[in-house]
């Protein structure tokens, strides 16, 4: 393959697998703490509407991010009410989330902009803009190594070196610190952790509301650093991809890492085969077998036929003190 | 499930409770239709017009009804057995296939009652075949259902495109469908039935597949209640552990379980492929198996509770979309606001007013309970 068509294959690869990387970051916190959530895309989608608004309305990123998060820890608390507190089915108050957000949004949208659901298209300083690392100027013309800084590495905005930055902070989190040892404690066992003294309630209240920051941290990449505006139903499935992901990275952060960079890519090679012909032969790439290929890979690991991936054993359950 | 909660009358169980949680959930859809500067009246005025106010806008209501009591009852049957079968999006648009390639090869030739009863069975046998594989890990590997078959909606939506694309489309055509087909395999609508007694209805979609809805709701009440099958789905659904100790294959009753549910997804197809549309098209389904959720739980997985709240989702979609004409800032993303409330009331968030039922109708076990 050309190096021009890989380059630029790798570089949508990075800016695909963001805004999923986030999201299953996100998702590891609430599915170690033992809440299942299904309703990660719709805190993506509803997110990406706050940012796109108040980034609109005030012309500031930072802003936009700030009211993204705020909407995706609203959702979470109404997600951790629905399911910690009332101890109501989890994946029903998901599916909830997920249709509240591609109702809601698109009909604000509509009655505020009357754009069809898109907010107003916004300047560039509303936007997060790509940072240019230093020297990336000046090492571009160094073979192979020059290049990668210059047209991989550098050139992303803020957001996408943050979502980069906390798979290992999440990993450090998870594995060495006492919040995480207790976080993966109540998604195993969550008796033994209330006999410590310690509360279950809290632990899947702060796992669901990590959730809610990364997700708005993801539906602000859609709308605001991706795009130039909100769009209805921009999520377009991400957050399964994402929920995938986290199957196939085993809950593991470094895991999820590697899992979201192959379905990014996955996602970025089907873009240039489009109509593209199988090289020899005179047959259509089946793009739509790539699209699917995330999806077909997570059954194929479920199934346990590429070693095995083993849930949180009290996620998807309520935890009742006494009976 | 050992519910932590007092018992309540069987009355406000099943009938005063979701009946509360519903209407919470269409107060706040009231709210939200305040907060977008419109008046809820009216729009519940226009809204029930819009559904009830003519022959033809009921038989819109019914047509759409038609397909939400087939992906209800996919997803009630599911949840008899304790399986949350959220494919069943995925099933009606495989369902599709098999209705299109019936018709695709005998509309030119035969008559439409010849038609229609082989494309049900290949609907029901499409739909089957997609749940089979969700269906098969969930029993033999312990692979969760939800999560399956969700990637498996997914997977559907892809390989339906290439095969329409590659298959299906005519010589010339832009979009992946399949070519129109022909009266052979038209199921006649209500409204030519109306006429040909004289009563002039226009030309509304509801078609004789309301019949064959209705008639599954009965078989999947017969089945669940009144067979040696049904009780081994509830006792699974009830105590997996209890059932296998009775004997009963859990990995059987799953599997079984889900073909039903995924046939009933697929006869969805039916109603809207030989009914309406006749043809099959990109993303003819457009929500109805995510609506059969909502459907179930509203109609608390009883077949008579899912016809109910078919019928009233058949009624916001007809009635959504006058409403979009008549007052374009609720657009008809307000039925899935709607949809996503019921869900969230009487789903997640069911037994929110239980301990004031408890309060008001058994206090004593409110005490004792404490």
């Amino acid at each position: 393959m050309d190096t021009t068509i890989l380059f630029s294959v790798l570089d949508s690869t990075i800016r695909l697998t963001v805004p999923i990387l986030l999201c299953c970051l996100g998702g590891l916190y609430s599915e170690r703490s033992g809440v299942f959530d299904i309703g990660i895309e719709g805190k993506m989608l509803f997110s990406a509407f706050a940012a796109g608004v108040i980034a609109a309305a005030t012309g500031s990123p930072w802003l936009g991010l700030g009211a993204a998060m705020l909407t995706g820890i609203t959702f979470s608390l109404l997600h951790g009410y629905a399911s910690i507190t009332q101890r109501g089915n989890q994946i029903v108050s998901g599916v909830a989330i997920n249709f509240l957000a591609a109702g809601l949004t698109a009909l604000l949208g509509k009655a505020w902009y009357s754009q069809g659901g898109k907010t107003p298209q916004l300047e560039p300083s509303a936007r997060f803009q790509p940072i240019n690392l230093p020297g990336a100027e000046a090492v571009k013309d160094v073979p192979l190594l020059g290049r990668v800084y210059e047209g991989l590495i550098s050139g992303h905005n803020v957001l996408v070196y943050m979502a980069l930055f906390a798979v290992p902070l999440t990993w450090w989190i998870i594995y060495r610190t006492r919040f995480g040892l207790r976080l993966r404690a109540v998604g195993e066992n969550p008796a033994a952790v209330d006999t410590a003294g310690i509360s279950v309630t809290r632990l899947r209240y702060s796992g669901v509301i990590i959730c809610g920051i990364f997700a708005g941290i993801a539906g602000t990449y859609l709308a605001i650093a991706q795009s130039a505006n909100f769009a209805p139903n921009m999520s377009a499935g991400r957050g399964f991809i994402a929920l995938a992901a986290l199957i196939f990275a085993k809950w593991n952060p470094i895991g999820a890492l590697g899992a979201c960079l192959l379905f990014g890519f996955l996602e970025a090679v089907a873009i240039p085969l489009q109509g593209a012909k199988i090289p020899g032969l005179n047959w259509d790439v089946p793009v739509q077998l790539i699209t699917a290929s995330p999806y077909i890979l997570t059954v194929i690991l479920l199934a346990g036929f590429i070693g095995k991936a083993i849930p949180p054993k009290a996620g998807g359950v309520a935890y009742v003190k006494e009976r | 499930m050992s519910s932590p909660f007092a018992k309540l009358p069987a009355w406000v169980d099943y009938g005063l409770m979701p009946v509360t949680n519903v209407l919470v959930g269409f107060l706040i859809a009231g709210l939200v239709v305040l907060f977008i500067g419109e008046s809820p009246l009216n729009a519940v005025a226009i809204l029930i017009d819009g559904a009830f106010g003519s022959v033809n806008n009921i038989f819109y209501t019914l047509f759409y009804a038609t397909s939400f009591i087939f992906t209800g009852l996919a997803v009630a049957v599911a949840f008899h057995a304790g399986l949350f079968n959220i494919g069943g999006e995925g099933q009606a648009y495989v369902g599709g296939l098999g209705v299109a390639l019936v018709a695709l090869a005998l509309d030119r030739y035969v008559p439409w009652y010849v038609t229609a009863p082989l494309a049900i069975a290949a609907a029901a046998l499409f739909g089957a075949a997609w749940a089979f594989i969700p269906a098969w890990l969930q029993g033999k590997r312990g692979s969760h259902i939800v999560i399956t078959t969700i990637m498996f909606n997914f997977i559907a939506a892809s390989f339906m495109v290439y095969t329409m694309n590659k298959y299906l489309k005519p010589a010339g055509a832009m979009g992946p469908s399949s070519r129109p087909l022909e009266s052979g395999s038209f199921i006649p609508r209500l409204g030519q039935v109306l006429d040909y007694f004289g009563i002039k209805s226009g030309s509304a979609p509801a078609n004789l597949t309301f019949f064959v809805a209705l008639l599954a709701a009965f078989l999947v009440w017969k089945l669940i209640w009144r067979t040696k099958f049904g009780y081994e789905m509830r006792t699974f659904g009830l105590n997996p552990s209890a059932a296998s100790y009775a004997g009963i294959s859990g990995t059987r009753v799953t599997i079984l379980t889900m073909l039903i549910s995924g046939g009933l997804a697929g006869l969805m197809s039916v109603n809207t492929v030989l009914g309406s549309v006749h043809k099959i098209e990109l993303d003819f389904v457009a929500g109805a198996g995510f609506v059969g959720i909502a459907v179930a739980l509203m109609g608390r997985s009883h077949p008579v509770g899912v016809v109910l709240a078919a019928l009233l989702f058949g009624a916001l979609y007809q009635g959504g979309a006058e409403l979009s004409f008549a007052v374009p800032a609720i657009s008809r993303d307000m039925i899935l606001v709607i949809q996503a409330l019921v869900i969230l009331f009487a789903g997640a968030l069911e037994n929110l007013f239980r301990p004031f039922f408890v309060q008001l109708f058994s206090p004593n076990a409110a005490i004792a309970g404490a």
